[in-house]
């Protein structure tokens, strides 16, 4: 084997070279496979955000589960929120092998999520307090969730880009339950219209918050350049954004629905739509856990972590 | 009496038939709704989405027992689900109980050893009955009991996992569970009874004798208890809050029903 050194005795220039040709020739990175610390980093805090945000994302929904209408609704909305849960599941998977070289578990994640450093989605903190909010989260929350993860589908990162597949397939279905909730309330009794477009109303401006801002200036930081450095994602918050209103501001007005922003239009010659920025110290601050639900939320979830020990404890001497 | 062929049934059968199918829905459909509150609150992830799995493969069963109903004229199967004083509701007591202490959406202390030991022994009972029901008399019942039958395996097979291993591991799991056992066991005669119609029910072949039904359970249930050092018997079997076959229900059930039927309340007429 004389003149060729071993991978291990590669430094690590040559590891990162190696790593960056890798990925621009769309390889895909694996867990035991060498990574730039930042590139490491970065995913597990994109990870398990997702991971964490499916799993706080059923609490919004989870108050319309025993309520929903029908039985039909009722085994709807179940299965999705489960989907929800499966998808926390699949995710904190992907997130704890890129942990583990560092020390960390799940436990780490779950406490992270309860002292605030872990962030949680920003729509997840808000309130859905009606059926159509229920039909709405499947609608538009999922509809945004399913342009923001299409856009990560390819990522260089194989277990993420696998699961997203698996993930993206189910959220088309929540997209259908959510927009088949929202017909029936559209095409229903006046209050039921009422219903629908107040959730609207109540949940635009989370909806473009939901995109994250357009770049670092406006609110101090963005991982946006990292991600799409390291073939993460390909296209930049904005441009999901504009894709988001592509695909669903007609279908929002074919309902005989209005979206609250009475500047919103589609500007021709700039091939873009113009719209009225969400409020971004808002967005700072709501995903602080400071939104109008954020508290209630993570202490349900910590209430349910504490009530628990005892059986956590049960397994962990069983096994 | 196997298929209904439009011939118009014997009025003692019908009603016999009919008692039988309130007591098979409401019993899941109530069970159910118990687990969908604990969404999001199981003792991890993983068990999440298996008891969320679980609960809505019951209320598929809820919705394929209100359909046998609707079929025989008794009305549709959300107005059933959904529109039915608790005094109309058939199901045992012990399966409308609060999961415990707090409210689903902000400050659930919901016992889990409570959860695992009345889940446990209620699908077992129920697998009992399916089991019955895969010859009943009546046909589309003993059709839907067959399709039934199939994921009750699965569901059996997940409770008495937990039961075994929470009975057999130390610390304060134990007492938590024996704790569960006395409560779910103060009402279990409310879930193995067939109610005031029992004997109907059985004579027309619907299903078989009570009594049957529950010796089955205990043959079941004994290996399990043995394994785990548990001596149960019968006498302390009771229906101490009441017996929900004959319409008897507590406060809990009333505040489920206001829950579960809000948004149907705002217009039952309309189409959601």
């Amino acid at each position: 084997m004389s003149g060729v050194i071993s991978y291990q005795e590669w430094t690590e220039e040559q590891k990162y070279e190696q790593f960056i040709k890798r990925i621009e020739a769309g390889e895909k990175i694996e867990a035991d496979d060498w990574m730039p610390e930042d590139y490491r980093l970065t995913l597990i805090k994109l990870i398990s955000m997702h991971g964490i945000s499916e799993i706080m994302g059923a609490l919004p929904e989870k108050e319309w589960v025993p309520k929903a209408p029908s039985l039909k609704r009722k085994l709807g909305i179940m299965a999705k929120v489960q989907d929800e849960m499966g998808h926390g599941q699949l995710l904190l998977r992907v997130a704890e092998d890129l942990m583990k070289p560092l020390g960390k578990t799940r436990e780490d994640i779950m406490q992270d999520l309860f002292s605030g450093r872990l962030k949680f989605h920003n729509v997840f903190h808000m309130e859905a307090p009606t059926w159509g909010d229920a039909g709405l989260i499947g609608w538009l929350v999922d509809g945004a969730a399913i342009i923001t993860q299409t856009n990560m589908l390819n990522a260089s990162y194989g277990p993420y880009a696998r699961a997203l597949k698996r993930i993206c397939a189910e959220e088309v279905f929540h997209a259908q339950h959510g927009e088949a909730i929202i017909m029936a309330l559209a095409e229903g009794t006046d209050e039921q219209r009422a219903m629908v477009q107040d959730a609207v109303n109540r949940w635009w401006e989370a909806l473009l918050m939901f995109f994250g801002p357009g770049d670092a200036t406006t609110t101090g930081t963005s991982k946006q350049d990292t991600t799409i450095k390291y073939k993460i994602r390909t296209k930049t918050n904005e441009e999901l954004r504009q894709d988001f209103f592509t695909k669903y501001i007609p279908r929002v007005l074919s309902l005989g629905l209005t979206v609250p922003d009475e500047t919103m239009q589609f500007d021709q010659q700039q091939n873009l739509w113009v719209y009225k920025q969400p409020d971004w110290n808002k967005f700072k601050d709501i995903i602080k856990n400071n939104g109008p639900k954020s508290k209630e939320r993570l202490g349900l979830r910590q209430t349910a972590y504490d009530t628990n020990e005892w059986v956590r404890d049960a397994l962990n001497t069983a096994n | 009496m196997n298929k209904p062929d439009n011939k118009p049934f014997d009025p003692a059968i019908k009603s016999a038939l009919t008692a039988l199918l309130y007591q098979l829905a409401d019993d899941d459909f109530i069970l159910a709704y118990r687990g969908s509150e604990w969404l999001g609150l199981a003792p991890h992830i993983e068990e999440d989405v298996a008891f969320s799995s679980i609960s809505q493969d019951t209320m598929g069963h809820a919705a394929m027992f209100y359909q046998l109903l609707e079929d025989l004229g008794e009305g549709n199967i959300d107005s059933l689900a959904h529109g039915r004083e608790a005094s109309e509701r058939k199901n045992a007591v012990l399966l409308e109980m609060v999961n415990g202490p707090g409210h689903y959406l902000s400050t659930a202390q919901y016992d889990w050893a409570f959860a695992v030991v009345r889940n446990y022994f209620y699908v077992q009972a129920k697998k009992v009955r399916m089991d019955s029901l895969k010859n009943s008399s009546y046909q589309p019942l003993a059709d839907v009991a067959l399709k039934v039958n199939m994921e009750l395996y699965y569901h059996l097979l997940h409770w008495k996992t937990w039961f075994v291993q929470l009975m057999q591991a130390g610390g304060e799991a134990r007492p938590r569970m024996e704790a569960a056992i006395k409560k779910v066991l103060g009402d279990f005669e409310g879930v193995l009874t067939l109610g005031p119609l029992g004997n109907e029910i059985a004579e027309h072949g619907l299903i078989e004798a009570e009594e049957r039904l529950k010796q089955r359970w205990l043959f079941m249930m004994e290996p399990v208890f043995e394994s785990v050092n548990l001596s149960v018997s019968e006498s302390v079997f009771a229906m101490k809050n009441g017996n929900g076959r004959k319409g008897e229900h507590t406060a809990d059930l009333d505040a489920a029903l206001s829950t579960l039927s809000e948004v149907y309340n705002v217009d039952p007429a309309a189409s959601w």
